[in-house]
């Protein structure tokens, strides 16, 4: 009978936020080349349950914007902020974009990632910055 | 196999209802159906009942036992939740189960409660839909997320605000006479460019409200019908559903909505139809660029294409396709869980001629509902056909 091991935890969001902000972003790779996010023990796109830690791309590319007027409690003094969905190739990646006017930002940006903090609260955030 | 019959649909207005509490509006919605129906609640088998944010809203959780007895009910009732899907997916659930043969009279619907929240709570609510870790930590709201598909959608296919505010603009007409609508309004072109804006692209004009509101369908089997001799000449003869990522950041595309393409090639198939046979839709255009990438997913235009429908009048009321004759999401309203309900109910009054805008499809005999959860990552599509 085969056993698997279910103590062994994979790694966590908050681990992959402190990789980010040690300048040690990954991703999670599957023998098949297929990247995704933690926390994770199949990969999306494959089933595979053999997923590897992989360098984070150092820069990515804007591949959708919004800027936000209307937010949550959780971000209403952040307003107006640049949301974005960045193609890092393997994965893609959700935040905010600071250090661009909202007028000026376009599809096609390179940007890098970091981890800061939101303006409403101390909480943790992914944010863009250009690279 | 049975099929399954719409002996009778039940609506409340759709606004905002003050101090109602949810379970009276259901039961509003229940017995309105009952009584369009000529079905005695005694031979209900069993409720399937949508709802998103009861928890949230009204502090409720376990609504469906009482719902089940705020209609005046004693049968099993069971939660369905999909996100904005919810009751789209407790009527598929009710079809399924007809055909089965386990059961002969199902009560299906949904009710959501919104106007309890204020604007940010309302925001915060609904973007529970959306990934919690990777979305909404990152920013997303409800309609941000459908501004990142929009802002992709015209990368890909081109397109601009004026064509989404053809769409409103379309939407509100289509409401004007419609009783059960939050906005019995036309708006112009003008006013809709001009609103604020709240995720850009997307401005005030492009989102449907916050809404209170419930839905109510009684669906029987053939051999009910037959048996106890209801009129109920409006059949569901198809039903589809499909997923994808929840997070966009995860999905092949973000200008196109697959998961609605899956359900409905499920549905026409199960239908014995193509996409060309719809003579009237009511699709989920909760914001409207989600009206452009439905119609196009649902085959109805080739992707791209359908981003200047409403501008060029084939989806208006006198167009070739009406879409949203009931003013949709959009102007007819959005509580949550009530709107895959509302649109059976609003098809079935279409077919059967009983709609104040049925008579833009006077010779209609093939309806599709589509209502989809979240951004997308579910979707549900069920045809509705009327006797000859």
């Amino acid at each position: 009978m085969t056993q698997h091991l279910t103590d062994e935890q994979p790694a966590t969001y908050n681990e992959w936020l402190d990789a980010i902000a040690a300048n040690e972003g990954f991703y999670l790779e599957s023998p098949e080349g297929h990247g995704s996010l933690p926390p994770r023990r199949v990969c999306p796109h494959s089933g595979s349950t053999d997923l590897t830690q992989k360098p984070l791309p150092e820069t990515g590319i804007i591949e959708t914007y919004s800027v936000v007027h209307v937010a949550a409690e959780t971000f209403s003094e952040d307003t107006p902020y640049i949301n974005a969905v960045v193609d890092f190739g393997p994965v893609g990646l959700t935040g905010v974009v600071r250090g661009v006017d909202a007028g000026d930002v376009s599809v096609g940006d390179e940007v890098r990632v970091t981890i800061e903090t939101r303006e409403t609260t101390d909480d943790r955030l992914v944010v863009f910055r250009p690279a | 196999m049975s099929t399954v019959r719409i002996a009778g649909v039940g609506l409340t207005p759709f606004g905002t209802h003050g101090d109602r509490a949810g379970r009276e509006l259901f039961a509003a919605a229940a017995l309105a159906a009952f009584e369009d129906a000529e079905v005695d609640r005694a031979a209900v088998d069993q409720l399937n009942y949508g709802n998103f944010m009861g928890a949230l809203t009204e502090h409720q959780g376990h609504q469906a036992p009482l719902m089940a007895e705020a209609a005046g009910l004693s049968c099993p009732a069971m939660t369905y939740e999909d996100a904005c899907a919810s009751s789209g997916a407790a009527i598929r659930e009710a079809v399924r189960t007809i055909r089965s043969g386990e059961a002969d009279v199902i009560l299906a619907g949904g009710m959501e409660r919104m106007t309890t929240l204020d604007t940010g709570e309302a925001t915060a609510a609904l973007a529970i839909a959306a990934d919690e870790l990777y979305e909404v930590r990152g920013g997303v709201t409800f309609p941000s997320a459908y501004a990142l598909m929009a802002q992709a959608y015209f990368e890909q296919f081109g397109g601009d605000r004026e064509d989404l505010a053809h769409i409103a603009v379309k939407n509100h007409a289509n409401a004007v006479d419609n009783e059960y609508a939050q906005y019995q309004s036309e708006i112009t072109l003008e006013r809709a460019l001009e609103s604020p804006p709240v995720a850009t692209p997307l401005h005030l004009y492009d989102a449907c409200p916050i809404s209170d509101g419930a839905s109510a369908v009684v669906l029987v089997s053939g051999e009910f019908a037959a048996e106890n001799e209801i009129n109920a000449p409006v059949s569901i003869t198809g039903t589809g559903q499909g997923g994808d990522n929840l997070a966009l950041q995860d999905r092949e595309t973000m200008a196109e909505t697959p998961a609605t393409a899956t359900a409905a090639t499920e549905a026409y198939a199960d239908a014995g139809i193509t996409a060309d046979d719809v003579d009237v839709a009511e699709v989920h255009d909760c914001f409207t660029i989600a009206e452009v990438m439905a119609i196009e997913s649902l085959g109805f235009f080739e992707p791209g294409k359908g981003i200047t429908a409403a501008r060029d009048g084939k989806t208006t009321a006198d167009g070739e396709l009406p879409i949203n004759l009931s003013g949709g999401l959009k102007a007819k309203g959005h509580p949550v869980g009530a709107s895959g309900g509302s649109q059976i109910a609003e098809v079935t009054h279409l077919l059967r001629g009983d709609h104040p805008n049925s008579d833009a499809v006077t010779d209609a005999t093939v309806g599709l509902t589509h209502s989809a959860g979240g951004t997308v990552g579910s979707a549900v599509v069920h045809i509705l056909e009327v006797d000859q």
